[in-house]
């Protein structure tokens, strides 16, 4: 459906600065493909590739058998496209945008309404309203809209749910869903670790370059070390003495808790996972920690991703 | 054309939710003619004028009361003796003076010479130089009417007439060269912001990807302008004719399809400013200092064009302002036809056509 082969992308005079760097992936019919990686990891690029705005600078990639740089007309006409910044007009009202996108993509709001039915419901009440003066949830539901309008096959979202509340967030990953069991190709991109599981497959991406590839399951199955959440009583202290553990391999706080990860080979030779962490307990009570709390997790992506940036 | 009709849509929504461009494109040209029409004139109005009778003959009687039958002085009848006279100068309370000497009558009659002395404040030339000239033509005017009455000899007197504009008004002059101007602006400025906005907000971006050609993105953004540009050139016109009695002398279907292709050609440079910029303020400097500047200094509207460098003169040909306002001056105040302008006409065109097809090769299907 969309294939990208060895694409780089330099930016400067001199292009100096190498955005992205050989990424070649390819996106199955139907499927949610996430790119997921931090600010500057390059997904915008990819995206702009992609979608024709942007020419690589060796590599090909192609949407649905059209090659990007060739046939970047039928791409256009075809693929609905959200980029990450809000794109529509803000001083025009809800309806007026729907209508206008609707007229440029040689559509009417009426011949396609099934497809943006559910999201559009919620926007109704404000369809009089300026864009501008939505809130964000609000805006990237409309921005959505405005990219099915016209039925595309491929659906390339960059950053949709930056800058949007976690109620929202979740609302729009359903409707993404939706979109999907209607037989639409979703391209999507974020920062969020946690969306990344809710994803078929993805694709971990940093410094420009693809770290790996896979269903998140698979990703998170592979990591390779024994991890561990860590509590206590004092959440700096305990990170500044965790990091002074021998035994970690690797440690960093992780929402509530700290995680520490230590080598599982160790367990192999016939050391219980228990005694680890009786080791580790024992460890933090003699440098005045308490209410200490430790328990065997399994790895998230996040936790994968902190791994292949070591 | 759906398409086409809904963005025109959109490009009117932009501009009446936006009130400083609705200030920018209704209230400057508006303000503009007001300004130049009432506060900025350089007509000679009410110059303070001291005539200094020593002669109180009925030659210099005959003289005065031809000066003060003129609206352009304010005439003080005065014997001053001369410090008193410069020290009225120095002040800045007269700013020409009139001296007839003793037995200036007689002097006239009998040795058939006699003089007048003016005195002007050169302070301020342009004031200077037009007073001086129509006292002169004044008194050259009696000199005439005494030589018929007595039939001595043939004298050649050189008479002067300003045509289409004998009394020297200000509001002839100006109206072409403001019309030009907020044309210019209108359409260069506006244009070209528009477009970059769009770049700047990121809708170019979902523009791009989508089934809309780049001449359409153009042409339907374009147009709006266009109409603007053409409500404003017929509020100019109303208000010139109405408030500032300047008609239009000759066919005014002509005026307003030479305006057009002004316009044309100021939206096809607005178009080009805006392909080659990414920010509004760049995209509005450009304009209005690398457009706007040199159009009000270089077409011949606030300086003539006879008296620059030849260099300046060679850089005047290729402002489409300069060539418009040559038509304007033309069929408005003379009152010329097509045929007297079709050369400019024909410049016009030239160089619309050419920012067109610099455009067209220029506009970026993609980012960056």
């Amino acid at each position: 459906m969309v294939t990208a082969n060895d694409l780089v992308k330099t930016y400067g005079k001199k292009n100096e600065v190498l955005a992205v760097d050989h990424v070649s992936f390819s996106v199955k019919e139907a499927e949610i493909f996430g790119l997921i990686g931090p600010d500057g990891a390059g997904k915008t690029s990819i995206f702009r590739m992609l979608t024709t705005l942007l020419l690589p600078d060796s590599g090909s990639a192609s949407v649905q058998g059209f090659d990007v740089v060739k046939d970047y007309k039928a791409i256009r006409n075809t693929v609905g496209y959200m980029p990450g910044r809000f794109s529509l007009y803000q001083d025009l009202t809800v309806e007026e945008n729907l209508d206008f996108f609707a007229t440029v993509f040689e559509t009417t709001v009426a011949e396609n309404y099934d497809l943006i039915k559910d999201i559009y419901v919620q926007l109704e009440p404000f369809k009089k309203r300026r864009a501008g003066k939505l809130s964000g949830g609000m805006k990237q539901k409309l921005a959505l809209c405005c990219a099915l309008i016209h039925k595309p096959t491929v659906l390339f979202l960059d950053e949709p749910t930056t800058g949007v509340d976690p109620v929202s967030r979740k609302e729009f990953w359903e409707m993404l869903k939706r979109l999907q069991s209607q037989g639409i190709t979703i391209l999507v991109s974020t920062p969020y670790m946690d969306e990344a599981d809710l994803c078929d497959r993805i694709a971990l991406i940093q410094n420009g370059k693809i770290l790996s590839i896979d269903t998140p399951e698979n990703i998170s199955a592979a990591y390779p070390d024994k991890l561990f959440a860590v509590k206590a009583n004092k959440m700096s202290t305990l990170l500044k003495e965790l990091a002074q553990f021998k035994n970690a391999s690797a440690t960093y706080s992780f929402g509530e808790y700290a995680h520490v990860a230590t080598d599982s080979k160790q367990f192999e030779a016939g050391n219980a996972p228990v005694e680890f962490e009786k080791e580790l307990e024992d460890y933090l009570a003699d440098h005045g920690l308490e209410n200490i709390e430790i328990k065997e997790i399994k790895a998230s992506v996040e936790d994968c991703f902190i791994k292949f940036l070591k | 054309m759906k398409q086409f009709l809904s963005f025109v849509k959109k490009e009117f929504r932009h501009v009446l939710r936006d009130r400083r461009v609705l200030l920018i494109l209704f209230g400057m040209p508006i303000a503009q003619v007001l300004l130049f029409g009432f506060a900025l004139s350089n007509e000679i109005k009410n110059t303070k004028i001291v005539i200094v009778d020593y002669a109180k003959d009925y030659a210099s009687q005959q003289i005065t009361t031809k000066i003060a039958a003129s609206q352009y002085f304010d005439i003080d009848k005065n014997l001053l003796s001369h410090d008193q006279l410069l020290a009225a100068f120095k002040k800045g309370d007269i700013k020409e003076a009139v001296i007839f000497p003793v037995n200036f009558a007689e002097d006239l009659s009998h040795q058939n010479q006699a003089q007048i002395q003016i005195i002007s404040d050169a302070t301020d030339l342009n004031i200077s130089n037009q007073v001086i000239a129509y006292l002169t033509n004044i008194i050259l005017n009696y000199q005439a009417e005494q030589n018929q009455l007595q039939k001595i000899p043939y004298r050649i007197i050189p008479e002067t007439r300003m045509l289409y504009n004998p009394e020297l008004k200000g509001a002839p002059n100006f109206v072409p060269g403001v019309m030009a101007m907020v044309l210019l602006l209108v359409c260069v400025m506006m244009t070209a912001v528009a477009i970059v906005k769009e770049k700047e907000t990121g809708t170019m971006e979902v523009l791009l990807v989508s089934p809309m050609k780049p001449w359409t993105i153009i042409v339907s953004k374009a147009a709006p302008y266009l109409i603007l540009s053409l409500l404003d050139l017929i509020s100019i016109l109303v208000l010139s004719v109405f408030v500032l009695n300047v008609p239009v002398e000759g066919s005014l279907v002509l005026l307003l399809a030479e305006s057009t292709l002004f316009i044309v050609t100021c939206l096809m440079l607005g178009i080009l400013i805006s392909i080659q910029t990414s920010s509004q303020q760049i995209a509005m400097l450009i304009s209005l200092v690398g457009m706007m500047m040199p159009a009000m200094m270089l077409s011949g509207f606030m300086f003539p064009i006879e008296n620059m460098p030849y260099a300046l003169q060679l850089i005047s040909n290729i402002l489409p302002s300069k060539w418009y306002y040559i038509i304007v001056k033309n069929v408005m105040i003379k009152g010329t036809g097509f045929a007297a302008v079709w050369k400019e006409t024909l410049i016009m065109a030239g160089i619309a056509m050419l920012l067109f097809l610099v455009s067209l090769k220029k506009f970026k299907i993609r980012l960056q």
